[in-house]
């Protein structure tokens, strides 16, 4: 077995048809690790799979065949080493946000006095910035207050690893950009192991160490694997001065745009091994972004011709 | 605070329920018969004319009644002579009891059932063909089975109001959000846990709903449940006074029974109210 944190080994997804012919798998071969501490983001397309695979690492779901180990052990079924922060934020409304969050903290620790979980709930409220508002009800906070709860919640529990799908995508820009500060700070403090879904190639950037790029379903795999290889001590406020940054930007625009339709699927152009997709570092490799701007390089002589004749 | 809407309503409520009253009054009021002028009064008596009665009481004729019955509601002067408020507690409590044995069953077995849909199918065609049956077709059997008239009464209350609860129960449990019992999953919280503290508050206003049906349709059954098994009750009350041919204690008991049936009502509203979440 590998010594990797969280390894995935030949996963594969096949949903039942309603007729009853096999449909074709959703996603298949997938492999992939995290190491402990690593901050991994996961883009693609709708319908490529990202979120059954979120959920199979959560063990709500049951892959069609594969594996993924985490810490050495086999992932079968949910487990409270594994936080999960859900995209609809899933808060119960019948709660107060303080008893949502001592909820998870009571399920973790059931022989704990009640003023210890209380006292361990609010003070995780209190890092997301939500001390104020402990004893109102979900219904009463904003969209963006409360995916600040679910990810007091999630990391209330002090999970070995924290799965987050597209916690911010329902959320408007301004304030998934604080949200993301928060979540920026909260990781490089703990550390924290995480795997995240993201629509948002900035926020990928600006959170992620490694963003898994998947082709598009059916027959979805790990195309590529881009290293950010920016310093981690990021802010949202200076990453675009950073040269690499449009390098690593138009990489991902580029392979979601133009390449995630033929790269690796069922009728791929190039030899592709989906044990191990190729490591790159647009940030770094000059020659790479080279080849990604390809496309406006040949288009200029062809309009030079033109102006000849 | 009143509000000047609630005023207004309230106004033309009362404005209704005068012109109600004054349509009755003019409905039933005795008529003077042409037929009497010069002649004997006595005579036209005889012959069916003079003063003719509609037979229908008036609202006067009620009114009196309402004040006989509510000035003293707890009397008892034997079997056929009861107050009107024991008379209603009577039937109060054999719709507690149905309806308490039919929370008992409804509200776990709907529970279960929520939670498989393997059950759910299985137990739909069962629910299907016994909830249409009137409760009342089930009192012959009662009757000879449970050999007492008092014990098949809370039967037939028992039956009619466990279909809505049961109902509402498992559909209230099955359809609770996907989201919520995933949290729960995640955080590996134990199947009572999750019963009482993720899927009860959730599955509750759907629930209650059912109770609140369940309270509505037990209260209308009480009454032909009892004019059937007689003895006491407000259904059989409503049965004595008309085999007396008392038609305003017929109309007082009626409007007792809708007055009763409110408050029951208002009651579920209230708990309803009570576990209602915002999204």
């Amino acid at each position: 077995m590998s010594t990797h944190f969280l390894s995935v080994e030949s996963l594969k997804k096949v949903y039942p048809s309603a007729n009853g012919t096999p449909n074709p798998p959703v996603f298949e071969d997938i492999h992939f690790h995290i190491d402990k501490g690593e901050f991994v983001c996961i883009i693609g397309h709708s319908g490529c799979g990202k979120t059954t695979i979120l959920n199979v690492l959560a063990g709500l779901e049951e892959a069609s065949a594969g594996n993924a180990f985490m810490d050495s052990r086999e992932v079968k079924g949910p487990s409270l080493d594994r936080g999960v922060v859900f995209q609809s934020h899933a808060l119960m409304p019948w709660m107060s946000v303080l008893g949502n969050v001592a909820f998870a903290v009571k399920s973790k620790w059931p022989d704990w006095p009640k003023d210890k979980i209380a006292a361990h709930a609010s003070q995780y409220l209190e890092m997301v910035g939500l001390g104020h508002a402990i004893h109102k009800k979900p219904a009463e906070l904003s969209g963006g207050m409360k995916q600040r709860v679910g990810i007091a919640r999630a990391f209330a529990i002090q999970p070995k690893m924290l799965l987050l799908d597209e916690p911010f995508g329902a959320l408007d820009a301004l304030t998934r950009g604080t949200i993301q500060d928060e979540l920026l700070k909260i990781v490089q403090a703990t550390h924290q192991t995480v795997f995240m879904i993201t629509h948002d190639v900035d926020e990928a950037i600006l959170l992620a160490d490694k963003i898994m790029l998947m082709s598009n379903g059916p027959h979805a795999k790990i195309a590529e694997i881009v290293e950010v290889t920016m310093p981690r001590s990021r802010t949202r406020a200076e990453i675009h001065h950073d040269p690499q940054y449009y390098r690593i930007r138009n990489h991902l625009v580029d392979f979601l745009v133009n390449r995630s339709k033929t790269y690796a699927g069922a009728d791929a152009e190039t030899f592709h091994d989906p044990k191990n997709p190729p490591l790159v570092r647009p940030g770094l490799d000059d020659e790479l972004a080279a080849v990604v701007a390809l496309p406006t390089q040949q288009s200029v002589p062809a309009l030079r011709q033109v102006v000849n004749h | 605070m009143v509000s000047k809407f609630t005023l207004k309503a309230a106004f033309i409520s009362l404005m209704l329920l005068l012109v109600f009253l004054g349509a009755w009054q003019l409905a039933t009021q005795p008529r003077e018969s042409t037929a009497v002028i010069g002649g004997d009064a006595e005579y036209a008596a005889l012959m069916g004319k003079g003063e003719q009665k509609t037979g229908f009481p008036t609202p006067a004729m009620v009114g009196k009644s309402f004040v006989t019955y509510l000035s003293d509601p707890f009397y008892d002067k034997g079997p056929n002579d009861k107050g009107i408020g024991i008379q209603i507690a009577y039937s109060l409590g054999r719709v507690a009891l149905g309806f308490l044995l039919a929370t008992l069953i409804a509200l776990p077995v709907g529970f279960v059932i929520g939670m498989s849909p393997l059950l759910y199918r299985a137990f739909d065609p069962f629910i299907q063909v016994l909830k249409p049956i009137s409760p009342l077709a089930w009192m012959p059997l009662a009757l000879y089975s449970l050999k007492d008239s008092d014990i098949s009464g809370i039967f037939v209350i028992f039956i009619c109001s466990i279909w809505p609860m049961l109902l509402n129960t498992a559909f209230g449990v099955a359809s609770v959000r996907r989201d919520w019992i995933n949290v729960a999953r995640t955080l590996e919280v134990n199947p009572l846990r999750k019963a009482f503290l993720v899927i009860l508050p959730a599955a509750a206003p759907t629930i209650l709903t059912g109770m609140r049906i369940s309270m509505g349709i037990a209260w209308l059954v009480i009454v032909a449940a009892e004019m059937l098994v007689g003895g006491t009750g407000i259904g059989y009350f409503v049965w004595n006074e008309w085999n007396n041919l008392a038609l305003p204690n017929v109309i007082f008991a009626v409007v007792m029974i809708g007055v009763v049936g409110m408050f029951l009502d208002l009651f579920f509203g209230w708990l309803q109210k009570l576990v209602t979440y915002r999204e």
